[in-house]
């Protein structure tokens, strides 16, 4: 199963892209979901306001009334049903909750898709969500060598984790760098940003380790925060 | 200002400013091969490091400005009628009459079918439908007393433009969906005259239905054809992989599809107004049948550039 796609390029220098696996995919598709509910009902509840509780009756019997069906009804499902191949459009392949997951799509070539592969990777989108809850199309992304759904398949489009655009090199110091060298530096300040995310027990394992290559001592601290404040010593 | 700082704020003025200037454009060509050999160098002192990913990042997106083909939304839709889908419908001309003939078929086995045994119009019918027929009225006479046009238009449009897709993309099933599709649609139509017939309603329904009908029905088929070429480029790939043949198939079939779903809403907007209406006579029913049934087929067969037309035009009355 290749986990990247090549962007060859005429400088001889060619960039990998990597594949978003099912896990992904899925975390980015429960967001998208919620979001696309949350707003079809929240029109619902626009259209209770303004017509009371017409609108439930209305709307499940299906005839209850043209103005409920038009201005209530219909442009709940169009929310609904539109919000992937809309947004995926207009954000270039991107919707909020594949930006949360950190993914987008991108041709095979690496390219941002164009409206045509959008709407056949929409259209097929109806094969795969089923039998229920995209069931087969979660099946065929742990099957396919690119973990793609058939409406990839069909459309030529590919699911990518995006690539970091903050810029390791601000506030980067020479003295550091002299000090710890690049390599050392990156590791240090990818502790410091990810100390939040990590449990105490590992941060203060790798903050321990790299202090002590570095040849600042760590005995007797037991406070996250000095180890903390002595890793951002070793960036100054 | 390092080569990727640089690069970095021109791709944010060249992503949002589709009219940037030249200077901009040639300023971030020259730095393209640059930032190439950035990565290069920045591979070799931190190989997979944070610094790389975002140099990577940044030369991912400039390459995509550089080679992305150009996009011309006018050109394309222009494209779309004038040479794309005439070409398709030409390429699956005998694809297109097995379906429509299986259409027909089937429209005839629950002709034959009610016919034979009326019961069995219960599968396509609901007892509502059955007792109103019975009773001498037709379902779809008191249609604009229940739902307004407007309405019966909009939920006519949706339904038919979901049946069309789910066609097309149920023939991912090597065709068996869009059989089933197909065969059911024709079934329904044959067993429902069958049995308005038998209660002398036929006539009616005839009425009802030819106005939009014509389209609708046309549609569905043509629908049903995009989605058996889907079908049959996973059964028979040829000389392609199956996978490259799907993409062909999945493009072309979207493409039917989307006229398919224009037209779709002009028939939904026919059945909303016009069919249920009894203030137009049979006449004007078929004409405007015929006439957007018409516009169809010459949409399918390439729609001529009006601006040619209008040479020939304006040729015609200089000579």
């Amino acid at each position: 199963m290749s986990d990247s796609i090549q962007i060859a390029s005429v400088t001889g220098v060619d960039v990998h892209l990597r594949i978003a696996g099912p896990g992904a995919r899925s975390y980015a598709f429960v967001i998208d979901w919620h979001i696309r509910l949350l707003l079809a009902l929240a029109w619902i509840l626009v259209g209770v306001l303004i017509y009371g509780g017409d609108v439930i009756a209305g709307g499940l019997g299906g005839c209850g009334g043209s103005s409920i069906v038009l201005t209530v009804m219909l442009p709940a499902t169009a929310i609904y049903l539109l919000y992937h191949p809309i947004l995926e459009v207009v954000m270039s392949g991107s919707t909020p909750g594949k930006r949360m997951a950190g993914v987008q799509i991108v041709t095979v070539e690496g390219h941002t898709p164009g409206i045509g592969a959008l709407v056949i990777r929409n259209l097929i989108r109806i094969i795969d969500s089923l039998p229920v809850f995209y069931a087969l199309g979660l099946l065929v992304t742990m099957f396919t060598a690119q973990s793609v759904r058939i409406g990839d398949l069909a459309a030529g489009t590919v699911l990518v984790y995006d690539r970091p655009e903050k810029d390791p090199v601000q506030g980067l110091t020479e003295a550091s760098v002299g000090r710890l060298g690049l390599q050392q530096n990156e590791l240090v300040r990818e502790l410091v940003d990810r100390w939040d995310e990590l449990e105490s027990e590992s941060r203060r394992t790798l903050a321990s380790k790299l202090l002590t290559q570095h040849g600042v001592t760590v005995e007797g601290v037991k406070s996250d925060e000095v180890l903390f404040a002595r890793l951002n010593l070793l960036l100054k | 200002m390092p080569v990727w700082q640089a690069l970095g704020s021109r791709l944010k003025e060249l992503e949002s400013d589709r009219a940037a200037s030249p200077d901009i454009v040639r300023e971030t060509l020259r730095l393209y091969p640059e930032l190439a050999r950035d990565i290069a160098i920045a591979r070799r002192i931190v190989s997979g490091g944070q610094l790389v990913q975002m140099l990577e990042g940044t030369y991912a997106r400039v390459h995509q400005l550089v080679y992305q083909p150009p996009r011309n939304l006018r050109e394309s839709l222009r494209k779309l009628f004038r040479v794309d889908v005439p070409a398709i419908v030409h390429d699956m001309r005998w694809r297109l009459l097995s379906v429509g003939l299986f259409f027909v078929l089937s429209t005839l086995a629950g002709w034959a079918l009610v016919m034979t045994n009326p019961d069995v119009v219960a599968l396509f019918a609901s007892p509502e439908i059955i007792e109103g027929v019975q009773a001498g009225d037709l379902w779809t006479d008191g249609l604009l007393h229940a739902v307004p046009s407007s309405a019966l238009s909009a939920g006519i449009f949706t339904n038919n433009i979901s049946v069309a897709l789910t066609s097309i993309a149920v023939g991912v099933l090597f065709g068996l969906g869009t059989i089933y599709i197909i065969a059911l649609n024709g079934l329904m139509l044959g067993g429902l005259f069958a049995f308005t017939a038998q209660y002398d309603l036929a006539g009616r329904l005839f009425s009802f239905v030819v106005a939009h009908g014509v389209v609708e029905l046309s549609a569905i088929v043509l629908c049903g054809a995009a989605g058996f070429a889907l079908g049959e480029s996973l059964a028979r790939p040829g000389a392609l992989t199956r996978r490259q043949a799907f993409r062909i198939a999945a493009g072309k079939a979207t493409r039917i599809g989307l006229v398919c779903a224009l037209f779709l809403v002009g028939a939904g907007v026919i059945e909303g107004y016009v069919s249920p209406n009894p203030a137009f006579p049979l006449p004007v029913r078929i004409f405007v049948g015929v006439a957007y049934g018409l516009l169809f087929v010459w949409t399918l067969a390439g729609l001529p550039e009006l601006s040619r037309l209008k040479v020939q035009r304006s040729q015609s009355v200089a000579t």
